[in-house]
């Protein structure tokens, strides 16, 4: 059994566009996922594919004007607004991605005690800075004083001392120099091999092909496919979706291939077809009068006709 | 130099410039000033004092000389400490000051204190139930305050409680017809309740609505994100982030609100003739007192620049941001 199971899950939100007319706009539609308890699991999809908004959803903090349609299970029973508040940082942590999300006006060691669960705060603090190879001297330091890896160490050892059994890391490596990114990947695979279950939501398709162990690559609010992290290899040949081909082949390591369509260019009416099929190389008919539905591949699924 | 010291001094190079700046200003609006000093001296005697006389008491205070001589002489005689005499209450303008601020200092303070807290609590309160029926109810009855002018406030306190109920004096600042020895610090604070009481409702709704405003923007910031993530919520939530990150703008604006403090003591006072400070500006304004008008308006723009003053220094000694910069500047 997953740990966590994400079936259809859809997220809209409600706005006021201009003084009396209100529209729904859903940025997440279709999003299905599961998380294995030992497994790095990545969320790969480009900026604005609704990807963050996963991690919001599945914490309970999404914004009063969100609503949520599908449904997520945790340990096979759904998970409820009372049960959200009740996991928060205790069976589910976050690891956000920027400084930003440090209390400013508070000391570094204070706000790893806050997330601390289960024995002394203090205690279990010193040793998650000894885990991370953080000096003593920085339990005293004050955000703007940490540079941008000891802010990242000071997330990841939250996480570390809250005991959480899933972890959630929103774009953990972007804009970081290799080597760092490799240790921060490095800290996410020693919780898997204890047995934590980790999701990754990146848009670093290479380092979730590096790191992670099943990937959902996501575009325009929707998982496309899912499929073991190895199938990501040589010209993309085990690659069932054209999506995930097409991002796949446009690393520059796969010779940068630029794809003929504009996979952005998705339509966003609601109706038959396939939300792709505008924009696709391999559309069909069908494509523009079925949805296509989840098809069981080889260790895994794919969301697509042309397959 | 040491960065204090700099401090320091740049800090009194602006009081001084900001002293200079006020005098010149407030002294050659009176010049344009039509209240005549010596018919609103004489008042309703004017008909039995003859031209000769009143040429007399202007010559007496010095009014037949030109403006320019008059201002350099008040300059040179305030910078030896002399800030001369009032005219309407025939006493030194230092004194006349000095005991009137101890009036308003307890009025003031007691309304500064108040409107804080209240406005605090209110403003963290609306924030923390953001969109919920008791941020409404704040936010409306901040909003009704705010359109009320204070005067209005105070006559509306007057009617209730001094002349309906009957509950609280309705003016001055002692007990009329008591001898001075013995008044008691009871009637001085039951004289003060309802100036008091006033002058904090018109304070409290600018802080609680910054309050709210401010706490909302610490609440959609990132870092708060991250500690719900993290579990924390409600009153843990508003401790732990909230008022860490609320406490210092707010004492700042607090600080900073003296200039608004004294203007609204000017009205509460005038209403319920309590003889405080503002009571006595608006006397010296509306009887031509130069020498006192000048004095009280040496000693506001002080009072304000001394709130102002208090909240940099306060930043600088708490905000690890700023206190962290000051040492680095210093290492380099």
């Amino acid at each position: 059994m997953s740990l966590l199971q994400v079936e259809n899950l859809s997220i809209s939100f409600a706005r006021y566009a201009g003084w009396l007319r209100r529209e729904i706009i859903m940025p997440v539609r279709q999003l299905d996922l599961a998380l294995q308890a030992g497994e790095i699991t990545a969320l790969v999809g480009a900026s604005g594919s609704g990807k963050s908004l996963l991690a919001h959803a599945i914490l309970g903090i999404l914004p009063a004007n969100a609503s949520l349609g599908g449904s997520i299970l945790y340990k096979g029973e759904k998970l409820t607004a009372a049960r959200q508040a009740k996991l928060r940082g205790k069976d589910i942590m976050l690891v956000p991605q920027s400084v930003t999300y440090l209390d400013p006006l508070m000391r570094s060691g204070a706000q790893v005690c806050l997330a601390a669960r289960g024995g002394d705060p203090r205690k279990l603090q010193r040793a998650a800075f000894r885990r991370y190879r953080l000096d003593n001297e920085v339990e005293q330091m004050y955000p703007h004083q940490l540079s941008g890896g000891m802010a990242r160490r000071i997330m990841a050892a939250s996480a570390f001392v809250s005991g959480a059994c899933m972890i959630i890391a929103d774009e953990p490596t972007p804009g970081m120099q290799a080597e760092d990114a490799a240790e921060t990947m490095k800290w996410f695979r020693e919780l898997a091999d204890q047995g934590h279950a980790v999701l990754l939501i990146t848009h670093d398709l290479e380092a979730a092909v590096a790191g992670a162990d099943r990937i959902a690559v996501m575009n325009a609010g929707m998982t496309v496919e899912w499929l073991p992290a190895s199938h990501f290899s040589d010209k993309g040949e085990r690659l069932q979706h054209p999506y995930s081909r097409a991002l796949w082949n446009s690393l520059p390591a796969n010779g940068f291939y630029v794809p003929q369509s504009d996979w952005r260019a998705v339509s966003s009416r609601e109706g038959p077809g396939c939300p792709f099929a505008s924009c696709c190389e391999l559309a069909a008919a069908i494509c523009r009068e079925e949805q296509p539905g989840m098809r069981e591949g080889e260790r895994g699924w794919v969301r697509c006709h042309a397959s | 130099m040491p960065g204090w010291l700099k401090f320091a001094f740049g800090k009194s190079v602006r009081l001084a410039a900001l002293l200079a700046a006020v005098s010149i200003i407030t002294f050659v609006l009176i010049s344009f000033s039509p209240v005549d000093p010596v018919r609103a001296y004489i008042g309703a005697d004017m008909m039995t004092v003859g031209a000769e006389q009143r040429l007399d008491i202007a010559v007496y205070w010095g009014l037949d000389q030109p403006p320019l001589e008059r201002f350099l002489k008040w300059v040179s005689s305030m910078i030896q400490g002399d800030f001369g005499s009032s005219m309407i209450y025939r006493e030194p303008v230092a004194g006349v000051i000095a005991e009137r601020f101890w009036y308003s200092l307890s009025l003031m303070a007691a309304a500064w204190l108040l409107s804080g807290l209240i406005g605090f609590a209110a403003g963290s309160a609306a924030a923390m139930n953001r969109g919920g029926w008791l941020d409404r109810v704040i936010q409306w009855v901040c909003y009704t305050i705010a359109s009320t002018p204070s005067f209005w406030i105070g006559m509306l306190l007057l009617m209730v409680f001094a002349v309906w109920l009957g509950w609280l004096p309705a003016g001055l600042g002692v007990p009329a017809g008591v001898a001075a020895e013995q008044v008691t610090i009871a009637d001085r604070i039951r004289h003060m309740v309802l100036p008091a009481a006033a002058l904090s409702i018109a304070g409290i709704s600018a802080v609680a609505l910054h309050t709210r405003q401010k706490l909302i923007d610490i609440l959609d910031s990132d870092f708060v994100l991250y500690a719900r993530a993290k579990g924390e919520r409600g009153w843990q939530l508003y401790r732990n982030h909230g008022l860490r990150n609320i406490a210092l703008p707010a004492m700042t604006l607090q600080l900073a609100s003296f200039s608004e403090l004294f203007g609204g003591a000017v009205l509460a006072e005038q209403v319920f003739t309590y003889p405080g400070l503002g009571h006595a500006t608006v006397e010296a304004g509306l009887r031509g007192d130069v020498p006192l008008l000048m004095g009280l308006v040496l000693f506001s723009t002080l009072f304000v620049f001394t709130g102002n003053t208090a909240a940099d220094v306060l930043y600088r000694l708490v905000d690890p941001r700023i206190r962290g910069h000051e040492n680095d500047s210093r290492n380099v």
